[in-house]
C-alpha cells in the first residue's frame, strides 16, 4: 500500500463541477423568503469529476478488505462476499422502489421479505423474524424491546434486570441499558463457560432474561445450555441469543432447539453481505411462537389470497425501531446467498468454519498461550505469546505488537484485547471461505512473529514497518480533537 | 461433501486438517455439543441454485414490482445520483473492509469518514459530526437520549407534530423503553407553534425539543426565537433536517440548534424500498463527549505523516458497556461514502441547482394541480421547496389508484386528509404534465 496524502477539500477550485444536471425549463423559479433562506456560506469542495474519481481510487488503495486478503477478525465473521449478491442488489428494479409504495406495486419486494423470514426460521428453529433492525446492536435492542413488551403484556412489571455474562460483547450490556434494564453480570468459570451455580443465585422474579451467545466469545460451546435454559425459564425469564457467533452452527445446531426465545442474526457476518467499512449491516430478529405478537411493525404477511401484505398496526407490537423496513438492499444480498447455498451447502458453512479455527489453534498453541484447551467452534482466543522476549530493560512483545507486525506480512490482524477475560487476548476467526494454503501461510507468519518476539521484541515494538502510516498517535488525536477539515486549516 | 465455489477446501485438505487437530471427522468437531441439539432433520430450504438460475429467479421476481414515476417523498426522495457514486462505492477495498480497527491499513475508510464529518458539519453548521448512524429516525432517537444525558432532572422530550410520522413513531418507541416521557409541540397554521412550545417549556421538565427544519407538509419552518425559548428553559434544541435542502434553507446552526440530525438519503442514495440509508448526527462541541457512535480524528504517525484514527472511544459501548450513552457499535460507513462522493461531485453550486430545479418543478406541479379544480390550498403563502400538501376535493383512494394505474406514485395521505406530492430534479415538465392530465381525466 502506498501513502497518499490528500483530502477532497484540497482539490477544490472555484468553478469546478462534477455533476451533470438538466437545464431549467420551468418558466418560474421561486425563491425562498429571506427569513428562512440560508445565509451562511456552504464550504463544500468544488471538484471536477476526474479528480473525484482519482481521489477515491487512491484512498481505496490504502484500504484492506476481504478481497485484499485474509481477515481473521474474531467475532466479525469476515467471510468472502460473493459478487452475485452485488449484481442482484444493483438491479434498478429494486433501487427505484419508494418505501411507501402501495402493496400491490411491490409484491416482488415483499416476497423477498417473506421468503427470507421462512429461510431464517428454518435455519434457526425460531418462528418469525423482523428485518427492521439495521445492525447487530440494533437487533439486540429490538430483541430486548420485544422481551420487555412480552413481560408487560403479561402484566409482569417487576422484571427489570438482564443477566449478561462477563465474556459478552460490549453491545449486550449497552443495549440492555438503552432499553431501560438494569444489567447484572454473571461470571465465567475457569473453563470459560457460564457459572451455572452463580447464575442460579441471580435468578428470581426481577429477572427479565439473559443474553448469551453460544458458542460464547471465547469460541466455546456453552455445554450446559440445557440446564441454563431450564433454570431461566423456570424463573420466568427469557433467553436472548446474540447471533454474532451463529456461523459455526449453520446447518448443524439451531438456537431455537437449545431453548432460546429471541435472537438476532448479523446478515453481514453469517450471510455473506459486505461489511462496507462498518455498515450497512442488517440485524433481523427472530422470536419463538409465544413472542410473535410482540414483533416490531411494519411486518410482511402472506394473505389467504396468496398476496403479500404489510401489517402496520396491532395492539401488541413492541413498536417501530427504524424508518421503514430495515436495510432492504442488504436483505436482498443475504437472500441471494441463501439461494446459492441451498439446503445442500448450509452444513458446510458451520463445519468448515470450525475446522479452520481448530486447525489454526492446534498449529499455534505451542507458541501462543491457549488458556482453555479442547475443541473450539468458529473462533478461539490466545492470551498473548508464550515467550514475549522480555529481558533486562526490553519489555516483552504485546498482543498489540503482534497485531501490528501481522500487517507487515499482508494479513489483517485478529480482534485484540477482547474478550476482557484475558489481558493479552488475540481472538482469531478464519471462516469457511479460506483455503488450507491461506491458513498455512498465516500460521507460518504467526510462528515467524513468535520467533522474532523471542529473539528481538523490538522488531515487533517498531511494527508495522511497511504500511502507509505507522502507529498514528491516538493519544494526541483524543487530547486535541481535529474532527473536520475546517478544524485542520 | 459437494464442492461449492465459496469453499476452497479439497477433500485432501480437510483430511490433513482433521489429522493436525487429532480428530477423525468433521462431526467430531462438535463433540462438545449435547447430542440432542445436533439437528438431524432436513432444513426446509430450497435446493441450491447456480448463478444463472439465481439471475433468472430475481429477474422474474422483480417483474412482480410495478415501476412507478415517483412524485412522493415523506422521508425518501428520488434524487439524481451521479454515475461516479455507484462506481466508487462498488470498489471492493471499501466494500469488503470492516470498521477501521487497524488504522494502518484502513486509511482509506478513515479519510473518507473524516471528509464525511466535514461535509455534515459544512451543511449543518455544527462543530462536530459522528461517523454516521443507521437512518434519520434512529438518529433522532439517539438525539433524544443525548438530550436526556446532557441535562439534569429533566423527564420529557418534546416532538413537534410537524415531524414525519416514521420519525415520531421510532422516537416514541425508543422513549418508551428507555424511560423517557414524550410531549408534543403542536403545529398551527402549517408550522410548529412557538407559543404552545413556550407553554410546554415553562413546566421545567423538558430536556430537549426536536423540530423539523422542513415539516411533513413540506413547509420550511421559521424557527426565529425558538433557540432563545428552548435554551431559556435549559433544554437542547434538535433540528431534524433534509441535508440536501440545507444548501438553501437556514442551517441548524443559523437557527441556534445544539444538535442536527436527519437522513442522508437525499444526498444521492437510491430510494431502494427504504434502505440502506444513513442517519447523520452533528452537534455543538459542548456535546462532543456524549455524542454516540464512531468519530474519526486527525493526528500524525511515528514519522509525522498526517493520519486518521477512530478517536474519543472512551464514550463507546465496548469500553463503557452498560454506562455508554448509546449501544451503537458500527456506522453506515459505505452509505457515508455515498454521501461524501455525492457532495464532492455536486459541490455548493450543484446542491443549490438540485434545490432550484426540484423547487421549480414542485411549484409548477402545485399550480397545475390547483388549476384542475380538484384541490384546495391548505397553507397559502407558506414557503416550500420540493414537497407540498393540498386538500383533495376527490376521494383520496380514488386519486391514488388513478395515479398508480397510470404509472405514477404520489398523493400520499396525511392524517388530516391532505395529500402530499414531491418533485425532484429527476422529474421533467413533461412527466408533470402527464400526471396532471391523469388527475384531470
Amino acid at each position: 500500500m502506498k501513502y497518499y496524502d490528500k483530502l477532497i477539500f484540497e482539490f477544490s477550485k472555484e468553478g469546478n463541477i462534477g455533476y451533470s444536471l438538466p437545464r431549467n425549463r420551468y418558466s418560474e423559479t421561486p425563491l425562498l423568503p429571506s427569513s428562512v433562506a440560508r445565509e451562511a456560506p456552504l464550504p463544500l469542495p468544488e471538484v471536477s469529476e476526474v479528480d473525484v474519481v482519482r481521489h477515491y481510487t487512491n484512498l481505496s488503495q490504502m484500504n484492506f478488505g476481504v478481497d485484499t486478503g485474509f481477515y481473521p477478525l474474531g467475532s466479525c465473521t469476515m467471510k468472502y462476499n460473493p459478487k452475485i449478491n452485488e449484481e442482484i442488489a444493483a438491479m434498478p428494479a429494486w433501487n427505484s422502489i419508494h418505501p411507501l409504495q402501495d402493496e400491490d406495486t411491490v409484491q416482488g419486494v415483499l416476497e423477498v421479505y417473506y421468503n427470507m423470514e421462512k429461510s431464517l426460521a428454518a435455519i434457526t428453529g425460531l418462528s418469525k423474524f423482523t428485518f427492521n433492525p439495521c445492525a447487530g446492536a440494533h437487533g439486540e435492542l429490538t430483541g430486548l424491546m420485544i422481551m420487555k413488551r412480552y413481560h408487560e403484556l403479561r402484566g409482569d412489571s417487576a422484571r427489570k434486570k438482564i443477566i449478561v455474562p462477563d465474556s459478552a460483547h460490549g453491545t449486550n450490556p449497552a443495549s440492555a441499558a438503552v432499553c431501560g434494564f438494569e444489567v447484572v453480570e454473571v461470571k465465567s468459570l475457569e473453563n470459560g463457560r457460564i457459572d451455572v451455580a452463580a447464575l442460579e443465585t441471580l435468578l428470581d422474579e426481577t429477572v427479565a432474561g439473559i443474553m448469551m451467545t453460544n458458542p460464547n466469545t471465547l469460541g466455546l460451546f456453552e455445554t450446559e445450555i440445557k440446564e441454563i435454559a431450564t433454570l431461566v425459564h423456570k424463573a420466568g425469564g427469557l433467553l436472548y441469543y446474540d447471533g454474532a457467533n451463529m456461523n459455526p452452527l449453520m446447518g448443524v445446531v439451531r438456537p431455537g432447539d437449545m431453548g432460546f426465545d429471541i435472537m438476532h442474526l448479523n446478515l453481514h457476518k453469517t450471510f455473506s453481505t459486505p461489511h462496507g467499512g462498518g455498515g450497512p449491516g442488517s440485524g433481523p430478529v427472530g422470536v419463538a411462537k409465544h413472542l410473535e405478537a410482540c414483533l416490531p411493525l411494519p411486518h410482511v404477511v402472506k394473505g389467504e389470497d396468496g398476496k403479500f401484505h404489510i401489517e402496520k398496526e396491532n395492539g401488541t407490537t413492541a413498536g417501530k425501531v427504524s424508518g421503514f423496513m430495515g436495510n432492504f438492499g442488504v436483505i436482498l444480498r443475504a437472500y441471494t446467498y441463501i439461494l446459492m447455498l441451498g439446503k445442500q451447502h448450509l452444513r458446510s458453512v458451520g463445519q468448515l468454519s470450525v475446522l479452520g479455527a481448530n486447525y489454526i489453534k492446534e498449529s499455534l498453541k505451542d507458541v501462543y498461550k491457549l488458556p482453555i484447551g479442547g475443541v473450539c467452534k468458529h473462533e478461539f482466543v490466545f492470551d498473548g505469546l508464550v515467550n514475549d522476549g522480555a529481558h533486562d530493560d526490553v519489555p516483552g512483545a504485546t498482543t498489540l505488537d503482534v497485531a501490528k507486525r501481522l500487517l507487515d506480512f499482508g494479513f489483517h490482524a485478529p480482534t485484540i484485547y477482547f474478550p476482557l477475560l484475558f489481558h493479552q487476548a488475540i481472538m482469531i476467526e478464519p471462516t469457511e471461505t479460506e483455503s488450507k494454503e491461506t491458513l498455512d501461510s498465516f500460521i507460518e507468519v504467526m510462528r515467524e512473529i513468535a520467533k522474532e518476539a523471542a529473539e528481538d521484541p523490538n522488531i515487533l515494538h517498531e511494527a508495522p514497518h511497511n504500511t502507509p502510516v505507522r502507529r498514528p498517535d491516538e493519544t494526541a488525536a483524543a487530547r486535541n480533537p481535529i474532527l473536520k477539515y475546517q478544524d485542520a486549516i | 461433501m459437494d464442492h461449492f465455489a465459496y469453499f476452497p477446501q479439497t477433500e485432501g485438505d480437510i483430511k490433513a486438517m482433521l489429522e493436525r487437530i487429532g480428530v477423525n471427522s468433521l462431526d467430531d468437531l462438535y463433540s462438545d455439543v449435547p447430542g440432542e441439539f445436533m439437528f438431524k432433520g432436513e432444513y426446509d430450504l430450497p435446493d441450491a441454485l447456480s448463478e444463472t438460475e439465481v439471475r433468472s429467479f430475481f429477474e422474474d421476481l422483480a417483474k412482480k414490482n410495478v415501476p412507478l414515476k415517483i412524485f412522493a417523498g415523506a422521508g425518501a426522495y428520488d434524487h439524481y445520483s451521479p454515475s461516479v457514486v455507484q462506481n466508487i462505492i462498488s470498489r471492493s477495498e471499501f466494500l469488503t473492509a470492516y470498521t477501521p480497527y487497524q488504522c494502518e491499513i484502513s486509511q482509506g475508510t478513515l479519510r473518507y469518514i473524516f471528509e464525511y464529518q466535514s461535509i455534515i458539519c459544512a451543511l449543518t453548521g455544527m462543530d462536530v459530526s459522528n461517523a454516521s448512524m443507521y437512518d434519520g429516525p434512529t438518529a433522532a432517537a439517539e438525539a433524544m437520549m443525548l438530550c436526556m444525558a446532557s441535562t439534569k432532572k429533566k423527564t420529557r422530550v418534546l416532538l413537534s407534530d410537524g415531524l414525519l410520522p416514521h420519525v415520531v413513531k421510532t422516537v416514541e418507541t425508543y422513549a418508551k423503553y428507555h424511560g423517557i416521557e414524550i410531549g408534543h409541540a403542536p403545529v398551527m397554521n402549517g408550522q410548529t407553534c412557538i407559543n404552545c412550545l413556550k407553554a410546554e417549556l415553562s413546566k421545567g421538565d423538558v430536556a430537549g425539543v426536536i423540530l423539523p427544519s422542513i415539516n411533513r407538509f413540506g413547509i420550511v419552518e421559521d424557527h426565529s426565537g425558538f433557540g432563545e425559548a428552548i435554551h431559556g428553559a435549559k433544554a437542547l434544541m434538535v433540528e431534524y433536517c433534509d441535508p440536501s435542502a440545507l444548501a438553501v434553507v437556514k442551517s441548524p446552526a443559523e437557527w441556534g440548534a445544539d444538535i442536527a440530525v436527519g437522513d442522508g438519503q437525499p444526498l444521492g442514495i437510491p430510494v431502494c424500498f427504504g434502505g440502506p440509508y444513513v442517519g447523520f448526527m452533528a452537534a455543538k462541541k459542548d456535546y462532543l463527549r456524549k455524542l454516540p457512535g464512531r468519530i474519526v480524528g486527525q493526528t500524525v504517525d511515528r514519522e509525522g505523516k498526517r493520519s486518521y484514527v477512530l478517536t474519543l472511544q472512551a464514550r463507546e459501548q465496548h469500553i463503557r458497556r452498560e454506562k455508554a450513552t448509546s449501544n451503537i457499535c458500527s456506522n453506515q460507513s459505505l452509505m457515508a461514502l455515498y454521501v461524501t462522493v455525492y457532495a464532492s461531485l455536486m459541490g455548493p453550486e450543484g446542491l443549490r441547482k438540485v434545490n432550484e430545479l426540484s423547487s421549480a418543478g414542485a411549484h409548477y406541479l402545485y399550480n397545475r394541480l390547483l388549476s384542475t379544480g380538484k384541490f384546495e390550498e391548505v397553507f397559502p403563502n407558506k414557503p416550500f421547496l420540493k414537497e407540498f400538501v393540498l386538500k383533495p376535493l376527490v376521494p383520496i383512494a380514488e386519486l391514488q389508484k388513478k395515479l398508480k394505474d397510470n404509472g405514477f406514485f404520489g398523493a400520499l395521505a396525511t392524517e388530516e386528509g391532505f395529500v402530499s406530492f414531491a418533485v425532484t430534479e429527476k422529474r421533467t415538465p413533461e412527466e408533470i404534465d402527464a400526471l396532471v392530465k391523469v388527475v384531470e381525466e
